[in-house]
Parts: structure tokens; C-alpha cells; sequence
């Protein structure tokens, strides 16, 4: 199983590595963003509450864009079916899908955040990036799991565009409240504290229940 | 919506009358929703039927054409 | 599972209503606090648990449909979100019409639990546009499965979430529910058996209807007409 979804994670990041079609353009999107979050709001800088809103958010559409396009290669080139053929567990493909979905993310918070820091944010970066890890990650793992499982359902439908982050958003609104709540503390300039333990537990509570109940019905979406 | 005198005695505190329309603007809402929902599944009913009596008709025929078509052979 | 009486059904859930807003109008004193206007919580409180209820249940209908493969249960577990949806309407309407008469606006964000159910409500609305974007009857039914006992299990983790983040500035009745008196309680109780049976009846109904267009449909193909 290991090396199915090594195997598999492999051929992914390979494909994204030579066609680049994910990951520049959601990072560009969310720079881009964070542009228009300046004229919309009229303001040079953000902190607190507000700056972790606007992080999040844009993060989280962002990653819908990689989400969208995570299975459209299988679906239209006839993936499914050659995995399908191989004598693998087929969980290995949810697996390998999030994994190669969290890398994405990685890369794309590796841009974002730091454009982020430079473009909108009034404190420094460098202080709050510590306790910002936190969320970050448990977020990205969130998203990864719900984001892959949803993908892979909206995928084979009619408007797979359309229903992928319809479906997502309500789902992810959990995390949206645990990450921006955690990183709100963080993103003040004056006495900026850590990340309240709560919403760290919320968050990792909700990722693992979503991961445990992706991994239970992944195999029923590809039966055919 | 009128209140009984039994309400009347028992209230207590101030109740600003407006709430009565309020009050019976949520419970009209509720009915009309399940009333609308009657009157949808009414329409399918109709539909259903009418459709069923077709059949009906169309069976009735063929097999009085069927019929009709032995005479002649016979 | 053969379908109790439609008949007694319908009767049981009129009586039960009957009872309920006897209940509600001529027993059950009025709240200091809210006045007159509590009243909704007897129509507004049932409705979204029966909703919730039903959510979850269609979820399960769902577990049971993947694990069995029998079409009949992923009718049940359409029917039920199907229903528990309509009544979800019925919450979200109530509730802001509500929330204008306790504080003036249409809409409050306080309020975790109604702002809970409109997420559950928008994750639910997906559901009809993700069967019918999809052709295939058997493809579907599956995937609506899934999506189903995805969306099950995310309903009380939801209503967790948005708990935890929202500001207890204005107290509620409807978190109250634990110390209402007694009077209060047992007409709750009536108007939830009462809601929770009209949920059932319009469930039978809807399946009742489905079953005969699908016989119909059956009936007419293998006679030869389109």
C-alpha cells in the first residue's frame, strides 16, 4: 500500500512538476486577491481578526481552484480506469491524491503568506509565523481530506466546476472558523498572544473525523 | 389573531400587541409551506392518473384492434 | 420495511397537531422574558430538529444503501433529505421572522444555531443539482450516498463548530431548553411528536407517489409505449 501511494504521489507531483497547472495559478490567484482586498477595502493595512479572515479566505479559494482540476486528468484521459485495472487497494489513489493536494497547498502558502505579510498585513510577519504554523498545517490537512473527497464526487458529474466548491465550502466552514479564529491572536500588532488550544483541537478533531469517513467511502466512488 | 381571555390573565409582563403578527406570520408561514407542499404532490397525483388512464385507453384499443383484425381474418 | 397505514398516519399526525397548538395557545403560559412572541419557539424548535433529524437519518438510509445495494433504501434516504430540506425552509423562514420580531432584524448572526443549520441548509441544497448532473441511475444513486454520509456526519460536528465560536452576548431560549418549566417542557415535547409525525407522513407520502411513477413507468415501457 505504501508504495502504491508513493508510487502514485510520485507520478502526481511529476505530472504538476511538467505542466504547472495547479499550483501557479492558485498561488497568482491569491496574490492577485490580496490585491483586490486592498481596493475593496480601502485600507493599506489589516490586523487581528480581520487579517486572519482575509488570509483565510483567500487561502481557502485558492485551494478550491486546485480542487477543481485534482481529478480532471483521471476523468478525461481514462486514469480511472487503468487504476482500476491494478491489483492495488484503492484507497492508495485518495491517499496519493491528498497527499499530492497538500503539497499543493504547501507551495501555495509558501507564496501566499509571505505576499501576504508584504502586501495587506500591518504587524510583522516574523512574529506571528511561529504560532501560525499551527493552523496552517491543520488547516491544510482539512482541506487535503474534505477538498480530495469532493473533488473525486464532483468530478464525474455534469457541472464538475460548479458543484466541486459548492460542495466544499459548507464543509470547510469549520475549518475557516477554527483557522481564523487560532490565527486572529496572532495577527496583532500590539500584544499578539498565541493560538487558543481550543481552536488548535477543534481543528484537528474535524480533520480526523473527515479523514476517517473520506477513507471510508472513497472506495464506493470509484466502483464502475 | 385573537387571544383568549385564559392568555390574557396570564400574562405577566409587558407584550408588545405587534407580536401577535409576528407570532401568526411564523405559524401562516409553516402552514403554507405544508399546504403548497399538498398542492405539488395534488398536481403530480393528477398527472399520474391521467397518464395511467392513457395507457388504459391506448391497451383498450389495441386490443380492440387486435380483435378486429381476427374478425377479418376469420 | 413495509410503510405503516398512510391513513393512520395522516389521522395521528392531525390529531397530534391539534393537541400541540391546543397546547401551545391555551396551556402553556407565557414567558416572562419574550411574551407572546416565544410562542414561535413551539414551531420554530421542532421544525429544525425534525430537520436535523432527518438529515441524518438520510445519511443512514444512505450507509445502508452502499453496504446493501438495494435501490430502495437510496429512495428512503432521497426522500428523507428531500423532506428534511423543505422543512429546513420552513426553519430558516421562521427563524428570521422571529429574530426581526426579538431584535429587529431579518437576519442575526448570534443566533449559532440557526446560523449552524444555513450551512447545513447550503450543503444541502447541492445535493439535488449533484443526482442530476449525473446520468448514470446506478452511478448516481452511489454517489449520492456518499455525499449523503459525508454530509450526515458533518451536521453535528457544524453545529459543534459554529457553537464554539459564537458570542453568548444574547442568551436564548433556545439553549434554555434544559430548564423550562415543566408546563413548557410537556408542550414542547407534543409540538416535536407532532412535527416529527408530519415529517413521517410527508416522507410515505413522497415515497408512496415516487414508487407508483416508477411502476408507472416500468408498466408503460414493458408495453411497449415511450
Amino acid at each position: 500500500m505504501r508504495r502504491t501511494v508513493g508510487a502514485l504521489v510520485r507520478k502526481e507531483l511529476l505530472v504538476e512538476l511538467r505542466t504547472l497547472e495547479s499550483v501557479p495559478g492558485m498561488a497568482l490567484f491569491a496574490v492577485t486577491t490580496f490585491v483586490v482586498f486592498h481596493f475593496a477595502l480601502n485600507q493599506n493595512t489589516v490586523s487581528g481578526q480581520e487579517a486572519a479572515g482575509i488570509l483565510w479566505v483567500t487561502l481557502l479559494f485558492a485551494a478550491m481552484l486546485g480542487v477543481n482540476r485534482l481529478f480532471v486528468a483521471d476523468a478525461d484521459q481514462g486514469g480511472f480506469d487503468g487504476f482500476l485495472l491494478a491489483p492495488v487497494d484503492r484507497t492508495a489513489l485518495l491517499l496519493a491524491k491528498a497527499l499530492a493536494l497538500l503539497c499543493y497547498l504547501l507551495v501555495l502558502e509558501l507564496v501566499a503568506v509571505p505576499a501576504f505579510g508584504l502586501l495587506l498585513l500591518g504587524p510583522p510577519l516574523g512574529q506571528a509565523l511561529p504560532g501560525l504554523l499551527a493552523p496552517l498545517a491543520l488547516g491544510d490537512l482539512g482541506v487535503a481530506a474534505i477538498g480530495t473527497l469532493v473533488a473525486a464526487l464532483a468530478v464525474r458529474t455534469r457541472a464538475r466546476d460548479l458543484l466541486g466548491p459548492l460542495l466544499a465550502l459548507p464543509l470547510l466552514v469549520p475549518i475557516v472558523i477554527g483557522c481564523a479564529r487560532a490565527s486572529a491572536p496572532l495577527l496583532v500588532s500590539a500584544h499578539p498572544g498565541g493560538p487558543a488550544l481550543r481552536w488548535i483541537a477543534t481543528l484537528a478533531l474535524y480533520d480526523l473525523v473527515f479523514g476517517l469517513i473520506a477513507y471510508a467511502v472513497f472506495d464506493f466512488l470509484l466502483e464502475d | 389573531m385573537t387571544m383568549t381571555p385564559l392568555v390574557y390573565a396570564l400574562q405577566g409582563a409587558s407584550t408588545l400587541p405587534s407580536n401577535d403578527g409576528y407570532v401568526a406570520a411564523a405559524y401562516i408561514v409553516f402552514f403554507a409551506l405544508v399546504l403548497i407542499y399538498v398542492v405539488i404532490m395534488a398536481v403530480r397525483l393528477g398527472r399520474v392518473e391521467r397518464r395511467l388512464q392513457d395507457l388504459q385507453e391506448r391497451r383498450e384499443d389495441e386490443s380492440g384492434e387486435h380483435e378486429k383484425r381476427e374478425r377479418e381474418l376469420v | 420495511m413495509r410503510s405503516p397505514s398512510l391513513r393512520a398516519l395522516s389521522i395521528s399526525t392531525v390529531l397530534a397537531f391539534c393537541v400541540s397548538l391546543s397546547l401551545v395557545f391555551f396551556y402553556a403560559p407565557i414567558e416572562a422574558d419574550q411574551g407572546f412572541l416565544q410562542k414561535i419557539f413551539y414551531l420554530h424548535v421542532p421544525l429544525a430538529i425534525v430537520a436535523l433529524c432527518g438529515f441524518v437519518i438520510g445519511g443512514l438510509f444512505a450507509i445502508a444503501h452502499l453496504r446493501t445495494g438495494d435501490q430502495r433504501w437510496d429512495l428512503r434516504s432521497y426522500v428523507a433529505i428531500h423532506m428534511s430540506l423543505i422543512f429546513g425552509v420552513g426553519v430558516l423562514l421562521t427563524g428570521s421572522i422571529w429574530a426581526r420580531a426579538s431584535w429587529g432584524h431579518w437576519w442575526v448572526w448570534d443566533e449559532p444555531t440557526l446560523v449552524s443549520f444555513l450551512i447545513v441548509f447550503l450543503l444541502y441544497a447541492t445535493y439535488s443539482p449533484l443526482r442530476f448532473a449525473i446520468e448514470d441511475p446506478e452511478r448516481q444513486g452511489r454517489y449520492a450516498s456518499v455525499f449523503a454520509i459525508t454530509a450526515g456526519a458533518f451536521v453535528p460536528l457544524n453545529f459543534i463548530a459554529v457553537r464554539l465560536s459564537a458570542s453568548y452576548v444574547h442568551p436564548r431560549v433556545l439553549g434554555a431548553t434544559s430548564n423550562l418549566p415543566s408546563s413548557m417542557a410537556f408542550t414542547f415535547l407534543v409540538s416535536l411528536a407532532a412535527m416529527a409525525l408530519l415529517f413521517a407522513t410527508l416522507c410515505s407520502y413522497e415515497l408512496a407517489a415516487k414508487r407508483t411513477r416508477i411502476l408507472l413507468k416500468v408498466r408503460s415501457r414493458t408495453l411497449g409505449f415511450r
